[in-house]
């Protein structure tokens, strides 16, 4: 059994914390320049302009890329032949929190009633998946609340089947409208359960921005989800234009008979992921 | 569409003139406020109490920045959605606040607000938070400090880039969807 120091993980997490609120990944903002130079209007270039500009700063600077820090979002593997000294959970919680203290960022949290901020982002929001091995990695997603509020989730019948896939992904964006900050990425969970089809659409927005599902056929089912919300014409910021979203991020799992679970996991441009393999 | 260099807290006459697609760099004093501020304002109100600004011409910024780093006035500083404040902004209005900033849609009793009372509704870019805070120089938290990033700021700005999403007489700037809703 391979042991791991808690303290080797604490801090492997705070670092991802801190450098993923301050520098986008790549093909993010590569993502964002190809949009600018696509865009036709003055009003969706400017908007690209500020958010190529924003990235810069906050790299030079130190400074997050927005306020929202969002929700710590972890999604862990861990292999079966490796444990961490004094518990995963607590190495991932202390890490998480001296992330957020030292990185100077927003503590989101609080009590979902009373609204009484945790004071220290806790608790984080753990997924975790034992695999073979001996290794642990580590995926940390700061999870901007305005996005999260723009997500749903459903039953459809079997009947509906992709047409009502489409239909229901399409809408939701249409409706969200301006209020996720796009150009966003769409993160779509089919199948499962109840509650898989939810975790199924957080997880595709991991997937790194250029790359497309494996599987051809949901390849496919990805560009057609992308070109329909495209033409709803929203445009950056809700200000009119081509780029509504930058991807569709489907996930698929088998699931019963009866149902056709499906979430949609919408995630505002400052796609702010990064992960650790220890 | 036009472009203003405009003053905080503004004038009647210079919400009345602006139109949706405007853009504005706002100087002077704004006030910031989210969810948990805008509960307690309204608890004030509820109480006969004073509130901890004066509404009167004031411009109301939706943001929880991040903390202030070592050197600077103010962390991460962007709108949040403004659709969540929408239940509170009606009141503000009617008590003489001419503006919020924020992001996203308004709903129909703030537009209807914003005409009777003649006020404006602006955005600022979502996400670009390290930018924005670049035209912020001054922050000082004025009330209900206990809301740590929701507290009431007082910030002192210096041409902050905003665009009239909604003015006083209707106008709305945002693109409609090309999908039957």
């Amino acid at each position: 059994m391979r042991m791991l120091k808690a303290e080797d993980v604490s801090a492997a997490v705070r670092d991802m914390i801190i450098e993923a609120c301050r520098v986008l990944p790549e093909p993010v903002y590569k993502a964002f320049v190809e949009a600018r130079d696509s865009e036709t209007t003055d009003s969706a270039r400017e908007v690209l302009d500020q958010l190529i500009k924003n990235a810069d700063l906050a790299k030079a600077t130190n400074m997050p890329l927005c306020q929202d820090t969002g929700s710590a979002v972890l999604f862990v593997e861990m292999g079966e032949d490796v444990r961490v000294e004094g518990g995963l959970k607590q190495a991932l919680t202390a890490g998480m929190v001296e992330g957020y203290d030292k990185g100077y960022l927003r503590k989101s949290m609080c009590h979902p009633l009373l609204r009484k901020n945790t004071g220290d982002n806790t608790p984080a929001i753990i997924h975790l998946e034992l695999v073979p091995g001996d290794k642990l990695k580590i995926q940390f997603m700061a999870k901007g609340g305005g996005s999260e509020n723009m997500s749903r989730c459903t039953m459809l019948t079997p009947a509906q089947g992709w047409e009502g896939i489409k239909d229901f992904v399409v809408r939701r964006m249409a409706e969200a409208g301006p209020n996720p900050c796009p150009p966003t990425i769409v993160g779509v969970g089919i199948g499962g359960s109840f509650d898989l089809a939810p975790t199924l659409a957080k997880k595709a927005l991991f997937r790194p921005l250029d790359v497309p599902n494996p599987d051809p056929e949901i390849a496919a089912m990805e560009k057609e989800l992308l070109e329909a919300i495209n033409n709803l014409g929203i445009g950056p910021m809700g200000l009119g234009g081509k780029t509504t979203s930058l991807a569709v991020k489907i996930e698929m799992h088998p699931c019963h008979i009866a149902s056709l679970p499906l979430a949609v996991n919408v995630q505002c441009h400052s796609a702010r992921t990064k992960e650790v393999v220890l | 569409m036009a472009t203003y260099h405009l003053n905080a807290p503004m004038t009647d006459a210079d919400v009345a003139m602006l139109k949706a697609g405007d853009v504005v760099y706002l100087s002077g004093i704004i006030y910031t406020a989210r969810d948990a501020a805008h509960k307690k304002l309204m608890a004030a109100l509820d109480a006969g109490e004073q509130l901890p600004f004066d509404l009167k011409g004031s411009v109301i910024y939706y943001v929880g920045p991040t903390p202030a780093p070592p050197g600077k006035p103010i962390g991460s500083a962007g709108p949040t959605t403004s659709g969540r404040m929408d239940t509170y902004a009606p009141r503000l209005h009617s008590l003489g606040s001419k503006a919020s900033i924020g992001k996203g849609k308004r709903n129909q009793a703030v537009r209807d607000a914003l005409k009777e009372h003649n006020g404006v509704y602006f955005g600022a870019t979502g996400g670009a938070g390290a930018l924005l805070a670049e035209c912020i120089t001054a922050s000082e938290v004025i009330a209900y400090e206990d809301l740590g990033p929701e507290a009431i700021r007082k910030l002192t700005v210096k041409d902050f880039p905003l665009l009239v999403i909604n003015d006083a007489h209707g106008g709305e700037l945002y693109a409609k969807p090309n999908y039957p809703l």
